[in-house]
């Protein structure tokens, strides 16, 4: 196994883990930290196909390596502003969940809902 | 390379930014100000942009700094991009003026931050929605789309109170899921490119399909796969649709109007960029038709829980998820590889008509609902009597708004829908044509539940909360009246959508 498709299957194998992460997660701040493993896991396939563009002598592609960094800057900025968002979350209520399977609020039942059943 | 033109566009994208380091540097009392003055600019610039994707029946091309693609990054717009940015600055527009009051800085006193952040984030959609309209790199895409979600999601929970942070924060995480989703696919694209110019990808995709035995990269497939999926999250398509009602309704009624008028639909327009654009010819069937499938689940789904809604705005929201879904029928219809050329295009126009009378019907609806809310001090839907009483023109404008989204004649939501209509009957995919007609039937009930009780009479001894000055209701109008009238847009006009789009019928099948 070359030294290429080793870090391919690593980024492949975070992508995974953090796929699998922000779908199942429960608590907020484990979705933010699992967002962060599939963006790193992107970067780091990113990486290595700018190692196979390798030519001129150079180590490797400049352009996803420029890319890369303002992804890096990209997810710094979404990290930042979920992790505020689940501080403000946490001053208001004491928790950082959020229910998962939360109705829809005050929803009626179809029989209710007939034309004329907003007259008081 | 300058082309004539092509300034426009750098224009259109620097405008909105323009006013955003105005606002951050000037006194605060000008806030307001700023963004309404720059407001008719854009509106200018757009037309502008359009006039000359009319005049000459191509798209236009500018490259930054003079330096071309692969090496440089090209902002393009041809005429699905040239409405979407006239479309966009029309409502934006409207949303301001709708907010003026609402959003005003207090005189005399320590500047407010809720106006602050509404007008900086207001301008901020603004820009990401033109960078996405423009954006002629898959990279650059990505860029805009998270400029547009980072500015998206605090207008959200703008009022601070819990369950709008709650909302805020869904809407976030699926949003990041999408644009993880969607960088993944571009990184694979330019894995196997070389390029993510998607002029040049189309180009070099193009040039494997002419070869004999054409060898497709699994990276194509599953790339497209990826973004396809991660855009669907940001846009809100059934079963991806569950973060949509709860932060389009917790927003102020002027944002509501540009998350649910323009936001979702900018991940939508990336779609079709990656559908029709990149893989010109080559729109894989099956997933044309499992996009619409999705659609049509939406429709059916959206509608029922909007009917079953017990709050005004959550209603409008709902009523969002199911609108979307028609836009999706745009796949198969419009890349079928059975159709004629004819039928593909009546399609295409279709949806881009159901698009902007959406848009424009929506963001009325949005700003009714606001303002019933308002007058009344809540929207439960069972205490709307006689709120027609109270503010007519706003009860018009829901209504007006309500028969585009329903598709009654002659409204733009009509057109839209009879032309999407005739291209499913026509191309022998009459099952679309059913779940269209079906959605028409379940608007019209959850748009009865509400109008019936406002006009009923008004319960004895009512105040109003508030008193909504004419203005307000006036701008909810012209909107609605926009997307009514837009059934009367003469034919020749439609043309525009067709402009410098590459040929689209005759897909492979996979």
């Amino acid at each position: 196994m070359t030294a290429e498709q080793l870090y391919g299957l690593c980024g492949a194998g975070l992508v995974g883990l953090g796929l699998f992460g922000l779908i199942t997660a429960e608590l907020p701040l484990r979705r933010i930290v699992a967002f962060n493993l599939l963006g790193g896991g992107a970067f780091v396939v990113f990486g290595v196909i700018a190692r196979r563009g390798a030519a001129a002598g150079l180590g490797g592609d400049p352009v996803p390596q420029a890319l890369i960094i303002t992804g890096v800057v990209v997810g710094f900025a979404a990290t930042a502003l979920a992790v505020t968002l689940v501080r403000r979350l946490h001053e208001e209520t004491g928790t950082t969940k959020f229910d998962q399977d939360e109705l829809p609020p005050e929803t009626v039942k179809l029989s209710d809902a007939t034309l004329s059943g907003g007259n008081p | 390379m300058l082309q004539a033109g092509g300034s426009l566009l750098v224009l259109a994208l620097m405008l909105p930014v323009i006013g955003i380091l105005l606002i951050m540097s000037l006194d605060a009392r000008h806030t307001g100000k700023i963004a309404l003055a720059l407001m008719p600019a854009g509106l200018a610039v757009a037309l502008a942009i359009a006039a000359r994707v009319w005049t000459t029946q191509a798209g236009l091309e500018y490259f930054i700094g003079g330096w071309a693609p692969p090496l440089g990054v090209a902002l393009r717009a041809d005429g699905i991009s040239a409405v979407m940015l006239v479309t966009t600055s029309v409502v934006i527009g409207a949303a301001g003026l709708f907010a003026r009051a609402e959003f005003r800085q207090p005189d005399n006193q320590p500047e407010a931050r809720a106006p602050l952040m509404f007008w900086l984030l207001l301008l901020g959609i603004w820009a990401g929605l033109n960078a996405v309209f423009l954006g002629g790199d898959l990279f650059n895409l990505y860029v805009a789309l998270e400029m547009l979600t980072f500015a998206a999601v605090p207008l959200v929970c703008l009022s601070g109170k819990a369950e709008t942070l709650a909302a805020a924060l869904r809407y976030l995480l699926f949003a990041l899921l999408g644009s993880a989703l969607y960088l993944l696919g571009a990184v694979l694209l330019f894995g196997a490119y070389g390029t993510l110019d998607i002029a040049l990808l189309a180009a070099r995709i193009a040039a494997q399909a002419n070869m004999a035995s054409p060898v497709w990269p699994l990276a194509l497939w599953v790339a497209l796969a990826l973004m396809t999926v991660g855009l669907l999250a940001k846009t809100a398509l059934f079963p991806l649709h569950l973060w949509l009602p709860p932060a389009h309704s917790g927003a102020p009624a002027a944002a509501s109007a540009v998350l649910s008028a323009l936001v979702v639909k900018a991940s939508f327009f990336l779609i079709v960029r990656l559908w029709f654009g990149m893989l010109p010819g080559l729109t894989p069937w099956l997933g044309a038709q499992l996009l619409a499938a999705l659609g049509a689940a939406a429709i059916l789904f959206g509608s029922v829980l909007a009917l079953r809604q017990a709050r005004l705005k959550l209603l409008v929201a709902y009523s969002t998820v199911a609108q979307i879904g028609y836009l999706f029928f745009v796949f198969p219809l419009a890349a079928n590889p059975a159709a004629s050329t004819a039928s593909a295009a009546l399609a295409w126009t279709g949806g881009w008509m159901q698009l902007v009378s959406h848009a424009l019907a929506k963001a009325a609806m949005f700003m009714a609902a606001g303002l019933i809310a308002e007058t009344l001090g809540h929207d439960r839907i069972a205490g709307l009597g006689g709120v027609a009483r109270v503010v007519p023109i706003t009860v018009i404008a829901f209504a007006l708004a309500g028969a585009s989204l329903m598709g009654l004649p002659p409204s733009g939501g009509f057109v839209a829908k009879l032309l999407l209509l005739s291209a499913a009957v026509s191309q022998g995919l009459w099952f679309w044509a059913v779940v269209m007609l079906l959605g028409g039937l379940l608007a019209g009930g959850y748009l009865f539940r509400v109008l019936s009780p406002a006009l009923g009479p008004l319960p004895a001894g009512w105040t109003p909360a508030a008193r909504i000055p004419r203005d307000r209701q006036a701008v909810a109008l012209v909107l609605a009246l926009g997307a009514v009238l837009l059934g009367f847009a003469p034919l020749k006009s439609y043309d525009l959508l067709q402009f410098g789009r590459p040929a689209i019928a005759g897909a492979v099948t996979r």
